[in-house]
């Protein structure tokens, strides 16, 4: 673990860990706002019998968010055993 | 370490200590199901279902008594991840989303959707922005991470204010569900309910703090999503919805669509039911707007999610896990088995409004004679208790949608009865909401015992305390506190949900930037600290407090919403007096990087 707590190490693990949260926080802000602000036009879509905008607030969007968790994780763990920094 | 073995054969047994439990609980349900056709009255099969799932969480109590310190406020930080996800799940779930939630989506349309919306995509910033790091930390409570990053009493001080208040209005609403859940399963008054509610979950807390807490919670969990998705999936089966109605309802909602149009929901006016708490239905189930619907949609949701993450009684349930990977790992179990829930709700509100609306179904009522359905055996039981109130405002002899009134709440409560299900159902969804509301008052009451004791009593006033002083202190705070709840809860101030969502946004206006600062910007410092917590709470407070008696809400913020005013305050002051003041010391910077990696020990365990 020596060199995992070297700075450098450390540095770019924390550069790839922001990058990770910037574009899971960014698909979080599409989910939680950006698809319900236009829910009234994409109702005229219809998916598997919803309209789709109602669909997205009843179960699209929560969905999502658990397999964005997820997913998160699955790589915020290849990011911190890369840097040898998993405990 | 003599004692290390014997935790972990517990840790290595609880999938079947759990499974085991969960057998049980179905054998209880079944013998509960035979002993209703032997001609065991319904009430008594409702007294045996509060009654013997209660005792069973106050034996979990005891059985995790403890006089150690990590026990007591970490669990031992020995709670394996898909443990702390279902501890996690029942502390979020609280008696309103068990009782309430599908009544909001059934009388709030797609407005109110973004509390689903919100409570559940809050875990995503939970995941991202705070849990890992909170764990890495090491601290025993939310304003321990704020008191040691930012160093000095005095922002200790001011996050524990803030925790009492986010915390001590959710708890009432928390010990209000207890009371009426036990008042109405078990025949006595609603003031005797509080009380008893209040025992059961203190004999799940005192003894044993955050372990006793965690085990009990789990098998909290198990019994709330039972009983919540059996009903449902029961219905749907009985009433042709389909095997497994999540999926299959998009042709109820455009149904409803059609009916309210026939029956111009929202568009004639209500009379007055005399009766208090019961509404008729005015908004369309899903019509979602543009502008400012769109606008409010995005505000509730947003002070939800930033609530989620600020609320200390969930935070800390991710100080017990044994690693940061775990903690993280425990988020996402916890999202999922809150989605279980969150996602059934919909469709159980969808469902039971189509039973009702539609004349076709041979469970509809509207439109049909009044005299005819005042004979249901489910609109005398509801009625009865002021739940339900018919009224024949233009005296056609025809029910009306402006002349049914009822409770939010019927929607869980009633479902049983209005598809025609057995009693034992009924029992069931008691249990289920009891679960509900007292594992959310044991973690909430637990998150403020633990900071007056810790931060305020051991931290601030007497750091030489030993053991067995803190742990008794601990005790009598938790009783204390429990009673004050109780006390306040009994007179009724306010409604189960307007206290919950301001919580949140207590929380989120105090709270969210000095946490999430404190992790990811390393020039944030005390005095910038200080000045987010005090001038958000503030002014969010001072916001509620306008709105509250009566001012106009600017852009439709109103007192559902007030993190929306207190969180920029709380973001710039934080900012702007962090800049103009010394950066933080090389020793604090140095920390900030030690959380921000995954290995090794806790920050303070190393101290």
């Amino acid at each position: 673990m020596a060199d995992g707590n070297s700075s450098v190490g450390r540095d770019e693990h924390w550069r790839k860990t922001r990058n990770l949260t910037v574009w899971v926080l960014i698909l979080w802000v599409i989910f939680s706002f950006v698809v319900h602000a236009f829910a009234k036009g994409l109702n005229g879509t219809s998916f598997i019998g919803f309209p789709l905008g109602y669909y997205f607030a009843v179960q699209g969007s929560l969905a999502i968010f658990v397999l964005l968790i997820f997913g998160q994780n699955y790589l915020q763990d290849r990011i911190d055993e890369e840097a040898g920094l998993n405990d | 370490m003599a004692e290390s073995s014997a935790p972990r054969k517990f840790i290595s047994d609880l999938p079947k200590i759990y499974g085991m439990y969960t057998g049980g609980f179905v054998v209880f349900i079944l013998i509960m199901a035979v002993l209703e056709r032997a001609g065991v009255s319904a009430a008594n099969i409702g007294i045996m279902f509060v009654a013997f799932t209660v005792v069973i969480y106050a034996v979990i109590g005891w059985l995790s008594r403890t006089m150690q310190v990590d026990a007591y406020y970490l669990a031992g930080r020995e709670v394996p991840p898909v443990f702390n996800g279902m501890a996690t799940a029942a502390d979020w779930m609280s008696g309103a989303s068990f009782v309430a939630l599908a009544g909001g989506i059934y009388f709030g349309g797609h407005g109110y959707l973004a509390f689903v919306v919100g409570w559940t995509g809050g875990y995503v910033l939970v995941n991202s922005l705070m849990a890992p790091y909170l764990r890495k930390f090491g601290c025993y409570t939310v304003p321990d991470f704020i008191g040691n990053r930012y160093g000095g009493n005095m922002p200790r001080f001011v996050a524990t204010v803030i925790l009492f208040v986010a915390s001590f209005t959710y708890v009432t609403a928390q010990i209000n569900a207890t009371g009426t859940i036990a008042s109405r399963a078990l025949l006595i008054p609603f003031e005797v309910g509080v009380w008893f509610g209040l025992l059961g979950i203190l004999l799940c807390s005192m003894l044993g703090g955050m372990r006793a807490v965690t085990w009990t919670q789990v098998a909290q969990y198990i019994v709330l999503i039972i009983a919540y998705l059996i009903p449902v999936i029961w219905m749907s089966n009985v009433q042709g919805f389909g095997i497994i109605p999540h999926f299959g309802y998009g042709d109820a909602v455009s149904r409803i669509a059609e009916l309210e149009q026939q029956y111009n929901v929202g568009l004639a006016a209500a009379g007055d039911p005399g009766v208090r708490g019961v509404r008729v239905l005015t908004t369309l189930h899903n019509d979602p707007g543009t502008g400012m619907a769109s606008w409010k949609f995005m505000t509730l949701a947003f002070c939800m999610m930033t609530g989620t993450a600020s609320l200390p009684h969930i935070l800390m349930r991710y100080f017990t896990t044994p690693s940061v990977r775990a903690a993280r790992k425990s988020v996402s179990w916890s999202l999922l088995f809150i989605f279980l829930l969150y996602f059934t709700a919909p469709a159980l509100a969808t469902l039971t409004k189509l039973q009702v609306l539609d004349p076709n179904l041979a469970t509809g009522i509207i439109g049909k004679q009044i005299d005819v359905i005042s004979q249901l055996a489910w609109i005398q039981n509801w009625q009865s208790v002021g739940f339900l109130a018919i009224v024949d405002g233009n005296g056609d002899g025809l029910l009306q949608i402006n002349e049914f009134f009822m409770r939010p709440d019927i929607v869980v409560l009633a479902t049983p009865e209005i598809a025609g299900l057995p009693y034992v159902i009924s029992g069931l969804v008691a249990a289920g909401g009891m679960a509900a509301a007292m594992s959310t008052a044991d973690g909430l009451l637990l998150a403020i015992a633990n900071a007056l004791s810790h931060d305020l009593y051991y931290k601030i006033i007497d750091p030489n305390a030993d053991t067995r002083t803190r742990l008794i202190v601990a005790r009598v705070l938790l009783i204390g506190i429990g009673i004050l709840a109780a006390l306040v809860a009994s007179l009724r101030l306010t409604g189960i949900l307007g206290a919950v969502a301001w919580a949140f946004d207590f929380a989120a206006s105090g709270l969210f930037f000095p946490l999430v600062l404190g992790v990811w910007w390393k020039r944030a410092n005390r005095q910038g600290a200080l000045a987010g917590m005090i001038l958000g709470f503030l002014s969010g407070t001072a916001y509620l407090y306008y709105v509250y008696t009566g001012g106009a809400p600017w852009l439709g913020i109103d007192h559902l919403r007030f993190a929306i005013i207190g969180m920029p305050v709380s973001l710039v002051a934080m900012v702007v007096v962090s800049l103009a003041t010394e950066a933080p010391s090389a020793e604090i910077q140095q920390m900030v990087d030690d959380i921000r990696d995954p290995s090794g020990r806790t920050i303070l365990d190393r101290e």
